[in-house]
């Protein structure tokens, strides 16, 4: 389809969204995601799209609100305190049914924090993040080649049900360089059917309203379940996940984006020594891959969640696995990235407590 | 033979307004949708409704309407209007929507002369929520979070947006008017279109700030409410032209 490149996660994720049919961008600098409105600062007029240096992030995703209500293709990127800002204008794009795009490449925190990467964004990215009942759209990619191609299918997804959807990646991904390949014909978003719900000239047809208030007495929750309907469908049709060496594993390791390339190390030196690993990775964090983990529980012996946060997504294994096996955690918060060596130590440790008490442990 | 003088305006859809009696958001709603219809520009244009009473107002125009976040109208309509640029693209606000919680946005759009136009509606005082304090209310006057009057030590000074947004080369009409009597009801409209007329000439950004009342929240009768305008608004906000850059060409 393309040829191998070689790029910056940044670079791909913006170029990836341009060839997906990105045609207008906001955001604000904040590091480590600068490469992102940069490349998209000379990317978007090439292609006839626009891109605003917007005053502040709360700006930025409130342009994005526009944008996207006029059919148009739009995103926007940040890093976590900057994501933060960005939740009031997600939970109005929630509330109006509006399929933005937008992807935090995610640093260590709470607070100004640092600028590695880190995991410690993942509830408020899989809860919600803002206020009232929602859900967002969450891929999680590990390589710079995931950063290229997921942005067409978070458009595709965001459109067909009308929700945010998100890319949840990190400083690590985001700064490194891999050989890449777009792994999809180019998007002409002039070839894209103009949705019946955006904002235009009203010549010839009624007038339109986004928006997402109504205080009739009981409208609103009608509203709300009828998008929970489409979450449901969500849940029930778009879960992605890669399961690796998990059919003879005695233990698997369940880990996401950068973290979960350190397991794969983790995984090789484990089985070289003939223990046998598996692990087990969401693409899709929400909808998250809650019967698929259930089926293994019936099958290993213990999982390992390895995570770059205190203790998050080991609360979502635990919740999918029902108890059915014991659920050990190894968690680096605050822009640490574990090495292949440790986890290989705590596979060790896990595998020693068997069914017993399951080990946490950070360092 | 009986005559109709005049109508509604095709430019607003055919609804009982929720505005309180005395109130002036429904004559600048119809100053505007007048002005949309001399201009024929009903079919191409796309409002942003704020926070606050005018929230409802994406009800009340009959052309596309998008209602979004306290004080970033500003910011969807240039999401808007770079998506649209052949539309024409208004923001409609209050002033706790745009003087207070919105001033970033509101600063940033005409730092930018994003070619939109901003219904600024100017009446000293929180509407919806039940007359709190404005950052337009008076020295002196009473609201609900300053019951003893605006003291400057505690509360500090009322803002004049006009004047501040003249400082930036990006504004290119400012202009300020009032509602509060049929004389400047009739340069309030003449203000208005001359303001859609620079951005459907490309001329960059353009507001009008229109002074109004809240008879409701001041806990006054609609009579006094406009005398309220008259004699102690038009001091702190002379009406006036603040900025008239005639000769831009368009973008």
């Amino acid at each position: 389809m393309s040829e191998k490149l070689l790029m910056k996660g940044n670079d791909a994720l913006a170029e990836g969204a341009v060839r997906a049919g990105c045609r207008f961008f906001a955001g604000y600098p904040i590091t480590p995601q600068n490469e992102v409105p940069e490349y998209m600062s000379w990317r978007q007029p090439q292609v006839g799209g626009a891109f605003v240096q917007a005053e502040s992030e709360v700006a930025a995703i409130n342009m994005l609100y526009g944008a996207a209500a006029t059919g148009t293709r739009s995103m926007t990127s940040s890093s976590s305190p900057g994501i933060s800002l960005k939740q009031e204008g997600i939970s109005y794009a929630a509330g109006a049914d509006l399929p933005i795009f937008f992807v935090n490449v995610a640093r260590g925190g709470p607070g100004l924090g640092n600028i590695s990467g880190a995991q410690g964004d993942y509830f408020q990215s899989v809860r919600g993040g803002g206020h009232g009942d929602y859900r967002t759209f969450v891929m999680a990619p590990y390589s710079v080649e995931e950063m290229g191609n997921f942005p067409l299918h978070c458009f595709e997804v965001a459109e067909k049900y009308r929700v945010p959807a998100m890319i949840l990646t990190d400083g690590v991904l985001g700064q490194m360089m891999e050989p890449l390949e777009f792994k999809f014909p180019e998007v002409d978003p002039k070839t894209l059917k103009e949705p019946d719900w955006a904002l235009g000239e009203c010549k010839g047809r009624k007038n339109r309203l986004v928006g997402s208030y109504d205080l009739v007495e009981g409208k609103l929750e009608h509203v709300t379940l009828a998008r929970a309907k489409r979450y449901a469908q969500i849940e029930a049709e778009e879960v992605l996940f890669e399961d690796r060496l998990c059919a003879d594993a005695d233990i698997v390791l369940v880990a996401y984006g950068i973290a979960a390339r350190a397991c794969s190390a983790a995984v090789k030196m484990a089985r070289a020594e003939g223990i046998k690993v598996g692990l087990f990775r969401p693409i899709t964090l929400w909808p998250f891959p809650k019967r698929q983990l259930r089926e293994l529980a019936d099958r290993v012996q213990a999982f390992l969640v390895v995570e770059m946060s205190l203790g998050q997504l080991v609360d979502d294994v635990r919740l999918a696995v029902e108890f059915e096996a014991p659920v050990h955690l190894h968690a680096r918060p605050s822009g640490v990235t574990p090495s292949g060596e440790e986890i290989l130590k705590k596979i060790k440790e896990a595998l020693k407590a068997g069914k017993g008490e399951p080990v946490c442990s950070s360092r | 033979m009986l005559q109709q003088m005049n109508k509604r305006p095709e430019s607003l859809v055919d609804v009982q307004m929720h505005y309180c009696p005395g109130c002036g958001h429904g004559v600048a709603h119809r100053l505007v949708a007048e002005v949309m219809d001399e201009l024929g520009i009903r079919e191409r244009t796309i409002g942003v409704a704020p926070v606050g009473c005018a929230v409802f107002a994406d009800h009340y125009f009959n052309c596309d309407m998008i209602q979004g976040p306290h004080g970033r109208g500003p910011a969807i309509a240039t999401g808007i209007k770079r998506s649209k640029p052949g539309c024409i693209v208004f923001s409609y606000q209050g002033d706790g929507d745009l003087a207070s919680i919105g001033m970033a946005e509101t600063v940033h759009v005409a730092g930018r002369s994003e070619n939109i136009t901003i219904v600024f509606i100017n009446n000293a005082i929180y509407g919806m929520t039940g007359g709190q304090m404005a950052p337009t209310t008076l020295l002196g006057q009473k609201a609900t979070t300053c019951p003893a009057g605006r003291d400057p030590k505690v509360n500090g000074y009322p803002m004049r947006m006009c004047e501040m947004l003249a400082t930036l080369d990006g504004a290119r009409y400012l202009e300020r008017t009032s509602v509060h009597n049929a004389a400047n009801v009739l340069k309030t409209k003449k203000a208005l279109k001359k303001a859609f007329q620079y951005q459907i000439e490309g001329r960059g950004f353009t507001m009008v700030e229109i002074l109004s009342t809240c008879p409701t929240n001041m806990g006054i009768t609609p009579l006094d409410a406009c005398k309220f305008v008259q004699d102690q608004m038009l001091k702190q906000y002379p009406l006036g032209v603040y900025k008239d850059i005639q000769n831009v060409s368009g973008n």
